[in-house]
């Protein structure tokens, strides 16, 4: 699949589809963009488990911190990556193990190999996105910022 | 994946870009949101706003729901990732150049810009200590001799006023971003409609949306549209958006926010500390105007091509500057940058001089003698006894606003009555070679 660019149904699908998030890499310093996203998309409805070695044990947002993927014991339905591209391949292998359904690399965050081995596995897959900024820009939030959407309508909006 | 769905064309969008039904009410034209603040949910939902890390109006000065959808319509149109919209053009130059100038830096620009951006750049940056390099645009090169390590951006306009002159983009562009800065688009002349200078390598565009965007001489506005292209970690020079910013307790914009990091300092900086916001009545009567922009710059750029050709045949006149015209030194690149017309602001001269233009804006019926641009009603505007009499004959005629020159801004008037109006001033005027 190009990843490149992808298409407004596809991601709105996995957004739709997805309820827990085990975010890798999130922060505990409010100041980070992981804590940003967290805490977003908390407020959106999801669940979040933050995983982080080096805040193990700590709360981040009311979630206790786990040090692996594999000490999440939650189902997991998308793995949200907050690390270096080449970080991401052992996070990919540990997210096909866990069963999720989606992984999703953050802004600026792209391993294509690690992406097609999850795509073999049957994972959906996006890369060079932030899940924060997708959810808003398609629910119109974006919008109140001064953003092109790409986003046409004549339908009302959901409040 | 799945097929992506056709893109909607300029004309859609410059009816629909940003302007879904209100959520609220369902109401389909965009409601005026005539308030200064917005109430919050909760103590956790206002720190979640003021620290940016949700979305949400606080206050107007910031962001507004009727300005949003401007912004989102400008940005859409200019092909760009996001935009700002302000109280006027100058204020849209003011809060591009402050997302990134620092006492001391540099920029270079065109020596042919609109006249009060000339003196913005020229006198009003200097309080701030930011310093314009001024270049002939005419040979790209000019911008590359003049580039110093303290330099930040260079700066052109598109469409230049009033003398005719087209930019040329792509080889500027590809100058400043050799140099790794900003390459800085003023699109008022032409609108998008016209020219999309992000296509041919913009990192921002620059509106007065005073002029051909609301279109009708009735609101004041600006635009600053970011590509998001533009990758502000690539050299130490921008390091308002790469630096932590003290003022959000130490949030970095460009990695905080990515493309969208200068729509977001633009607003929760810029607005917040400049305060140049733009009215939601003006942002409304833009938007409406915005939709008509298509229809409307077609007609300007006809009329405009027919009066500048009737004029050149015109014994009264010695010289027409529009880059439409076969004889204009700007017309091969106007073709390129401007396929669709050469806009609709021009100067010609009168072999009359000075008397001949004081006799012509007096005698015209139908033309407006009024300084603006851009409106539907044909304008005429003699600078030398107008906007440029302080200056001495030798400068008005460096800042081509000679004793005998005239601008024109064509309306959509009936192009018959446009043409006799100026015939029959250019008989008063008199003064036939």
């Amino acid at each position: 699949m190009n990843h490149d660019s992808y298409s407004d149904d596809y991601l709105r699908g996995i957004l739709r589809s997805v309820r827990t998030i085990a975010m890798v890499g999130a922060s505990e310093h409010w100041n980070r963009p992981s804590y940003f996203a967290m805490k977003y998309l908390q407020d959106k409805g999801y669940r979040v488990i933050p995983v982080n070695p080096q805040a193990k044990g700590e709360e981040i947002l009311g979630e206790k911190v786990r040090n692996d993927l594999a000490e999440v014991t939650e189902k997991i339905d998308m793995v949200d990556i907050f690390r270096r591209s080449d970080a991401v391949p052992p996070i990919v292998d540990q997210a096909i193990a866990k069963g999720a359904a989606v992984v999703w690399m953050q802004l600026g965050v792209r391993n294509d190999a690690a992406a097609a081995k999850a795509e073999e596995a049957g994972l959906k897959v996006v890369m060079n996105r932030c899940p924060k900024i997708e959810w808003s820009r398609l629910h119109g939030e974006l919008a109140w910022s001064g953003v092109n959407t790409g986003i046409i309508s004549s339908k009302r909006r959901k409040i | 994946m799945a097929d992506k769905p056709r893109a909607p064309g300029f004309e859609t969008l410059a009816i629909h870009a940003g302007a879904a039904p209100d959520p609220a009410t369902g109401a389909r034209s965009t409601p005026i949101y005539q308030t200064t603040a917005y109430v919050f949910d909760d103590v956790d939902h206002a720190a979640s706003l003021f620290n940016l890390q949700t979305y949400g109006y606080i206050y107007s000065r910031l962001t507004n729901p009727t300005a949003s959808v401007l912004e989102e319509r400008v940005a859409t149109l200019e092909g760009g990732r996001g935009a700002i919209v302000v109280a006027s053009g100058h204020a849209a130059q003011m809060l591009a150049f402050f997302s990134f100038m620092e006492p001391g830096d540099q920029f270079v620009a065109s020596n042919k810009l609109y006249g009060g951006s000339i003196t913005q750049f020229g006198r009003s940056f200097k309080k701030f200590g930011w310093d314009a390099i001024f270049v002939d645009p005419d040979d790209p090169e000019n911008f590359r001799r003049a580039l110093t390590p303290k330099c930040k951006a260079v700066f052109v306009e598109s469409l230049s006023n009033p003398t005719g002159v087209v930019a040329d983009l792509a080889a500027i562009a590809a100058i400043a971003h050799e140099a790794g800065v900003l390459f800085i688009v003023d699109n008022t002349m032409a609108s998008p409609y016209l020219c999309r200078p992000i296509e041919w390598g913009a990192d921002l565009v620059i509106h007065s949306t005073t002029k051909f965007l609301s279109g009708h001489g009735n609101a004041m506005g600006g635009a600053v549209i970011d590509s998001g292209r533009f990758d502000w970690a690539q050299n130490d020079k921008f390091k308002s958006l790469t630096e932590p910013e003290p003022a959000y307790h130490g949030l970095r914009f460009y990695e905080t926010f990515g493309d969208l990091a200068l729509t977001v300092h633009g607003h929760a900086v810029g607005l917040r500390d400049l305060g140049a916001t733009m009215a939601p009545l003006n942002a409304f009567l833009t938007i409406t105007g915005i939709e008509t922009l298509p229809l409307r710059m077609e007609r300007h750029v006809q009329n405009a091509q027919a009066v500048a050709e009737h004029l050149e045949r015109h014994p009264a006149v010695s010289w027409v500057a529009y880059a439409g015209l076969e004889s204009s030194k700007y017309h091969k690149l106007a073709r390129k940058y401007l396929p669709k017309g050469a806009g609709s602001v021009f100067t010609f001269g009168l072999k009359g001089g000075y008397e001949a233009g004081v006799r012509l804006v007096e005698g015209v019926e139908l033309f407006s003698h009024l300084a603006n641009v851009g409106d539907t009603r044909s304008l005429i505007l003699h600078p030398g006894s107008t906007t440029h009499r302080q200056l001495s004959t030798e400068q008005q005629i460096a800042a081509g606003a000679g004793p005998d020159v005239v601008r024109l801004s064509i309306g959509i008037e009936s192009i018959a009555d446009i043409i006799a109006d100026l015939d029959q001033g250019l008989a008063t005027a008199g003064g036939k070679g």
